[in-house]
């Protein structure tokens, strides 16, 4: 019997998580595996609520990307209203979820991935942080802070408050976007801009020092799933969904959300809290797709503002067909962060966006509503059924970081099977393990809501780290 | 209030200032007419005086037990105390219980920042529930097409039963159950939009206290309350 290399916690991600590392008699590594070890039950304890909370209740699954369960909660909603949600107010909505994927992208990239990236993966881990950044390359850490700023100042402006806003509701939003808020926001713009693009450049100088992380960090083909508007360009608020595969070729498009059960199943692993979906016409574990920055880049026919479609044409460049390795999240993360910037700035240019029709009212006019958009790290779906009182009798919810749980725990494994070696082993190599999973910036405390389903692993462990004994509770 | 004119008026003290009072008027009136703050969360200016929650209580000099100040008529030379230590202990802990009792979650409650527990809870200093949570199960009421009963985040402060039947006449609301397993009911303890004698007036749901009463299709901290109309309401009875 071989050993066990436990990483727990898995550190600088959002929400706990532990990684076993399997090892046979020689020291290679047989297996590894992604566990995500904590269980927030959300689906569960929504049950009963009126349909009305459900925007605010949500968006407390998580504090970095709030906005995001606000948004997808609130187009559940809109779609029990059946209501047509003011073009203004959907345009709101979008400037707001574009800030939220700016700062949660700022705070993945430079406070929790640069370290590896600026200080390398095998420097002093008490050195290999935010702050050891900021003394070896200031520049890039004041950027990674003002951006994140930059995104979190236009949340508050819109909604009240930089961290759960009830400012989207069902229906649209609760108020208007006043003259000087706007201003305020558009003057903002040229120096996040500016940032962007300097960290960007930066990046591309520099990930060329990590060709054999590149090569092994889940570096496989999957299929890519990502929603596009009508044109096919990125879309983060609303539009259809769309697959392509390993080649760059669509499988599947402009698929309706309301419809993912048709196309998406979720299966269910004894060691891990998350669920796992997979694309169903290709069944389990074959299905196996990614979402997120890296996976819409690759759906996409391009980002539809001015300099990200630039930089998205260098990114493609990067492989033929679809861009396979995960560690280029990094650079889909930064380039989004540009097309969010520019986005923003041409909603607010119209002057439409200071229209104060900004909600529709309706009772509940249907029974069943999925809310479907992107979040920082995928396609993110609420789906709920109503009694006809609008209590909330049913929730399902399908998080981001759900979708890419294959890939994350396939990536573990070529990591450690590239990088660890068992006669000696070295906290970079299990950094490298840990960057991995990074690269997918997930956010685990937002992901893990069935209930009754997963058994309790617990392992015996010797001084060495034999596995001595293993119980599963059902 | 409202006494005849030839009232007695008897003077006393409150917190060590000299006041006048008129004969049958409540500690709590005379204090709400000096700016001495007590706070309360049953009463409600309108409403006959129920004395449920217990937060007014007062210690008055010569007795060693405290007294609700909206129950409690002054009398002449008392000395009342509105504010100590052994008054803070207890109104902590009314509050704690009123917490703990059922499942007041503020952040996503549609009276999140207009809701008097929520405002004296900070207003007392309060920044934990010592007591365990009891976590009921408690179905929400969305039967009525305009309103939503929810029971988690009732405080049994029956200002809901009162208006019912002493401004609407309607005697919809009551009360079933003893001690903490209480509910506010309607009718028969029928669903309340199959209520026969709701006018669906809304009276209730302004008074309410908490979010447990609100407008059906409000979002977290969007149920604003008026309550202004209510001593217009009962003056007008009365005359």
């Amino acid at each position: 019997m071989g050993s066990t290399i436990m990483i727990d916690p898995v550190t600088r991600i959002e929400g706990h998580s532990k990684i076993t590392i399997q090892l046979d008699d020689a020291g290679r590594v047989v297996d590894a595996r992604f566990h995500v070890t904590q269980f927030r039950g959300f689906e569960k304890m929504t049950e009963g609520r009126p349909f009305h909370e459900m925007p605010s209740i949500t968006a407390r699954i998580c504090g970095i990307c709030p906005v995001s369960h606000l948004i997808a909660s609130a187009k559940a909603c809109d779609a029990l209203l059946a209501v047509t949600v003011p073009q203004t107010a959907r345009n709101l909505r979008r400037i707001m979820n574009m800030a939220q994927i700016t700062q949660s992208h700022a705070l993945s990239f430079f406070y929790l991935s640069s370290p590896d990236l600026v200080l390398g993966m095998d420097s002093d881990p008490a050195k290999r942080h935010l702050f050891g950044v900021a003394q070896n390359a200031p520049q890039l850490a004041q950027d990674g802070i003002a951006l994140r700023k930059f995104g979190q100042q236009i949340i508050e402006l819109l909604g009240g408050k930089r961290i759960h806003p009830s400012w989207i509701v069902p229906g649209g939003v609760s108020h208007p976007l006043s003259r000087e808020d706007r201003d305020t926001i558009l003057a903002m713009i040229p120096e996040a801009l500016l940032r962007a693009q300097r960290t960007i450049a930066w990046y591309k100088t520099t990930f060329g020092q990590f060709t054999e992380e590149i090569s092994a960090f889940a570096n496989f083909p999957t299929l890519f799933m990502g929603m596009v508007n009508p044109e096919g360009n990125l879309s983060m608020y609303a539009g259809r969904i769309r697959i392509v595969n390993a080649e760059g070729e669509i499988v599947a498009d402009q698929l309706e959300p309301a419809t993912y059960q048709q196309w998406l199943a979720e299966a269910v692993e004894p060691d891990s809290y998350l669920k796992s979906p997979y694309y169903q016409p290709l069944g389990y574990p074959e299905g196996i797709f990614r979402v997120g920055p890296l996976a819409r880049m690759n759906i996409i026919d391009r980002c539809g503002t001015e300099i990200a479609d630039q930089e998205w044409s260098e990114f493609r460049a990067l492989q033929r067909g679809a861009v396979s390795s995960s560690f280029h999240y990094h650079y889909a993360r930064l380039i989004e962060i540009i097309y969010c910037i520019e986005r923003i700035r041409n909603l607010l240019n119209n002057p439409e966006i200071l229209n104060d029709h900004v909600r529709s009212f309706a009772e509940p006019n249907a029974f069943e509503g999925v809310g479907m958009s992107e979040a920082p790290r995928g396609t993110l779906m609420h789906h709920y059924k109503i009694d006809k009182n609008g209590r909330i009798i049913w929730a399902n919810m399908i998080i981001a970081t759900g979708n890419n749980n294959l890939a994350m725990n396939k990536g573990v494994c070529q990591v450690a099977k590239q990088f660890v070696r068992g006669e000696k082993i070295e906290e970079g190599m299990l950094n490298r393990v840990e960057a991995v999973i990074r690269t997918f910036d997930p956010c685990l405390s937002c992901s893990t809501h069935a209930i009754g389903q997963m058994p309790l692993q617990v392992q015996l462990l010797a001084p060495d780290g034999t596995v001595l004994d293993e119980k599963f509770q059902a | 209030m409202n006494q005849p004119t030839q009232a007695r008026i008897f003077t006393l003290k409150i917190d060590g200032v000299d006041v006048a009072a008129r004969e049958h008027e409540t500690i709590l009136e005379l204090a709400q007419e000096n700016n001495i703050f007590i706070p309360t969360l049953c009463h409600l200016e309108g409403l006959t005086e129920f004395g449920g929650c217990r937060l007014c209580v007062v210690e008055v000099q010569g007795s060693n037990r405290l007294f609700p100040a909206c129950m409690t008529t002054v009398t002449e030379g008392m000395e009342v105390t509105t504010d100590s230590e052994r008054l803070r202990v207890y109104r902590y802990m009314i509050l704690g219980m009123l917490f703990s009792e059922r499942n007041h979650v503020c952040s996503v409650c549609v009276s999140n920042g207009h809701c008097d527990l929520q405002f004296l809870a900070a207003k007392l200093g309060m920044t934990r529930v010592e007591m365990p949570y009891l976590h009921p199960s408690m179905v929400v009421d969305a039967s009525h097409q305009h309103f939503i009963m929810d029971h988690n985040r009732c405080i049994l402060c029956q200002r809901c039963v009162r208006v019912c039947g002493e401004i609407e006449g309607a005697f919809t609301k009551g009360v079933m159950g003893r001690g903490a397993s209480s509910r506010i009911i309607h009718d028969l303890n029928g669903a309340w939009g199959d209520s026969k004698t709701c006018t669906s007036c809304g009276k209730c749901v302004n008074v309410c206290p908490t979010g447990a009463l609100a407008e059906k299709g409000k979002s977290a901290g969007e149920m604003v309350k008026r309550r202004d109309w209510l001593p217009y309401l009962r003056s007008m009875q009365e005359d």
